[in-house]
């Protein structure tokens, strides 16, 4: 059954605010509220047309008030995140994160009307190591508590989003393990990332990587908003890229460190304030992460749309990184070099 | 005697009768590169048709060749490859990581497969091998032999220990190689889409047992190995490796010094670490890789991992089955060096 009024959270990020454009384009949605701290962006508002914005803090009470009010029957929370805000940014977003969601689900329980309820979580909580198996099943947990971080964060949400399924068993609880987006559009630590000229890594270590397109995110949310869904789901693209082989496609030089000075250089990048990785993400560049997503596709009923490496080169073309060595002078190099080679024939 | 050894030679050097089709262009580089004319001196009765085109040809094999590397160094510097989700890349494996390990299995150790035809040309299948030698040469030449000398040159996917993942440069190499960390999971998920798959059940145990003690079998793990072949339905194919025992005779173990690398342990061999770097490299015994008649897991039903006593039955069957071939190969071996 289509939901009446939907509230999403996070509306003034990319896949908050896209998320209720698209409930707003949606004839048998009569109300979408959106949520934040700060207003959206012109060019968001704009998007999200008819869609209400609610300034307000989900950590505040005030969150009871708006949904009870407004009878809100499905909330998207889309506002965990893993992008600080800046380079003391961390603490206020672990707030945002924990506190927040903490605020959103006892607003949720309060009121009557709520029927569903739809978290954006990340594969983050599978963590990241040596020891783990290649692919990770929603069944599984992580081999260590990811001790801080992003991951800290979406395992403590899952927890409380598991707490509040038991005491509401009649809401629909859908949780989204999303992997890394990429997009053209998306705003990300990783895009922000992949975008450096010279990308460090961790000498030694290539990280496989699985990406999903950020218009399948907003796909795979909006299904779960509009019908019963519940259950935990891994949310990635097919495939999977190398970290190194992504560098590549994107035209990138990999600048190897150490992992012995991988701090400093963390620190260097984060006070340039080009990319901010935390300890789990710097794991996650070592390791990499690969969910399965079978029951994505057979339960859920949903494919994405792009490849990890379609989404990828989708990035890369949307954001016209021109590559560092041009392809067509490789590409009249080889040729050069076969047309030498013909004439010693 | 002297006029079959005068033909191992040339034929080591030139194109090998049984699989010309295959083996030649892969032969024909090392040959171009060395020596040009070396192809061309090859018994004429033998394969005619590939020496009746040779002499206009040959600039364009040698052409070929380099625009199969130019390609292969385009592919790599535009990231233009697959690699699948457990980080296999097997265009890395097989123009770069496999292709050194050649002159170790056919001049250095002599390997020589007994039984490859119980090994399924496609579908899944678990080989379970005992593990020797210091350093884990014998599952390299396992997996090459099963690329190489294969009818169906199969990509063997090898279950790892963890130290091998955790360790840089090493992990990543292995999983680009083909292996992945030896847990259930994965196991069953590679054998459930049908690859080969390979395991040392013995762990560190088998590999860096003393000299003494060599091809005695160590326990099997806990079995672990049998349940993910029952799970999946696929056959068990016991392989028995003679040879790899003597490369690296291990007559020491420095405890502290392994505790401090946070090793296992830490080898004295006759040459090692005696002569350094020198010492590293391996005895050139003769190798014999036997593959033993398939044991089908299928036969049991759908819950037969839930069943210990199965599963220890199994084991064990495995077990003696590949100390039983270890003994025979033994006895039939007259020199650890000439075979």
């Amino acid at each position: 059954m289509a939901p009446k009024v939907v509230l999403v959270t996070g509306c003034s990020r990319f896949l908050g605010g896209h998320l209720a454009a698209r409930f707003a384009a949606n004839p048998d949605v009569d109300r979408v509220l959106g949520v934040d701290t700060e207003p959206p962006s012109r060019d968001l508002l704009r998007r999200m047309g008819r869609a209400e914005f609610v300034r307000a803090d989900i950590r505040n009470p005030l969150i009871a008030k708006v949904i009870a009010t407004a009878q809100v029957d499905t909330v998207v929370h889309a506002s965990v995140t893993a992008n600080p805000a800046g380079p003391t940014g961390r603490t206020a977003m672990k707030e945002m994160n924990v506190i927040g969601t903490m605020q959103l689900l006892a607003a949720c329980q309060k009121s009557p009307h709520v029927r569903k309820l739809v978290v954006k979580s990340t594969s983050a909580v599978y963590g990241s190591s040596s020891r783990d198996p290649a692919v990770f099943t929603e069944d599984m947990g992580p081999k260590d508590l990811p001790s801080s971080g992003y991951a800290k964060d979406a395992v403590e949400v899952e927890g409380y989003v598991r707490g509040f399924a038991r005491r509401r068993p009649d809401v629909d609880v859908t949780a989204l393990r999303f992997t890394n987006f990429i997009g053209p559009r998306i705003d990300t630590v990783l895009t922000r990332y992949f975008a450096l000229p010279v990308v460090p890594t961790v000498l030694g270590y290539d990280a496989r990587v699985q990406l999903l397109h950020s218009e399948d995110a907003l796909a795979v949310l909006e299904r779960a908003a509009l019908h019963d869904l519940p259950g935990v789901y891994n949310v990635g693209g097919d495939g999977v890229l190398m970290l190194s082989q992504a560098i590549r496609r994107a035209g990138r030089v990999n600048l190897r460190v150490p992992s012995a000075s991988v701090p400093t250089v963390g620190r260097l990048f984060r006070g340039a304030r080009l990319v901010d990785f935390s300890p789990d993400q710097m794991r996650f560049l070592n390791w990499g992460r690969v969910v399965d997503t079978t029951l994505l596709k057979q339960e859920f009923g949903f494919t994405p749309r792009w490849t990890t490496q379609q989404a990828f080169d989708d990035y890369v073309s949307g954001r016209a990184l021109r590559p560092l060595i041009d392809p067509e002078v490789v590409a009249s190099v080889e040729r050069g070099v076969l047309d030498l080679a013909a004439r010693f024939r | 005697m002297d006029g079959e050894e005068v033909d191992a030679v040339a034929e080591a050097r030139v194109i090998p009768l049984h699989g010309a089709d295959r083996e030649a262009p892969r032969r024909r580089r090392g040959a171009v590169q060395a020596r040009p004319p070396a192809v061309v001196p090859e018994p004429a009765d033998e394969v005619p048709e590939e020496l009746s085109g040779e002499p206009g040809r040959e600039p364009a094999a040698w052409e070929r060749r380099l625009a199969e590397l130019l390609t292969f160094a385009r592919r790599r510097l535009q990231g233009d490859y697959e690699v699948d989700e457990f980080g296999f890349d097997p265009d890395l494996t097989d123009h770069v990581l496999m292709p050194p390990l050649r002159p170790l299995y056919e001049k250095w150790f002599r390997v020589e497969t007994i039984g490859m035809h119980n090994v399924p040309g496609e579908g899944g299948a678990l080989i379970v091998a005992n593990h020797s030698g210091t350093l884990p040469l014998d599952a390299t030449m396992t997996a090459f032999a099963m690329r190489a000398d294969h009818p169906k040159h199969r990509h063997l996917r090898m279950l790892g220990a963890d130290l091998v993942f955790k360790t840089s440069v090493l992990g990543a190499l292995a999983r680009k190689s083909g292996q992945t960390l030896a847990c259930n999971p994965d196991a069953e998920r590679l054998l459930g889409s049908g690859e080969l798959v390979g395991v040392w059940p013995e762990g560190f145990k088998g590999i860096g047992k003393p000299f003494k003690d060599r091809y005695k079998l160590q326990r099997f793990g806990r079995g672990g190995f049998v349940s993910a072949a029952l799970n999946t339905g696929v056959p068990i194919i016991p392989c028995s490796i003679v040879g790899a025992e003597e490369i690296y005779p291990k007559i020491g173990d420095i405890r502290s010094l392994a505790r401090l690398l946070g090793l296992p342990y830490f080898p004295v061999t006759p040459f090692f670490p005696l002569l350094g770097p020198l010492g590293a490299i391996p005895l050139p015994s003769k190798w014999y890789i036997e593959f033993g008649e398939p044991i089908r897991t299928d036969v049991y039903g759908e819950h037969a991992a839930d069943d210990p006593m199965l599963v220890f039955n199994l084991t064990d069957q495995v077990r003696e089955t590949i100390q039983q071939t270890l003994y025979r190969l033994l006895t039939q071996r007259r020199n650890v060096f000439l075979g």
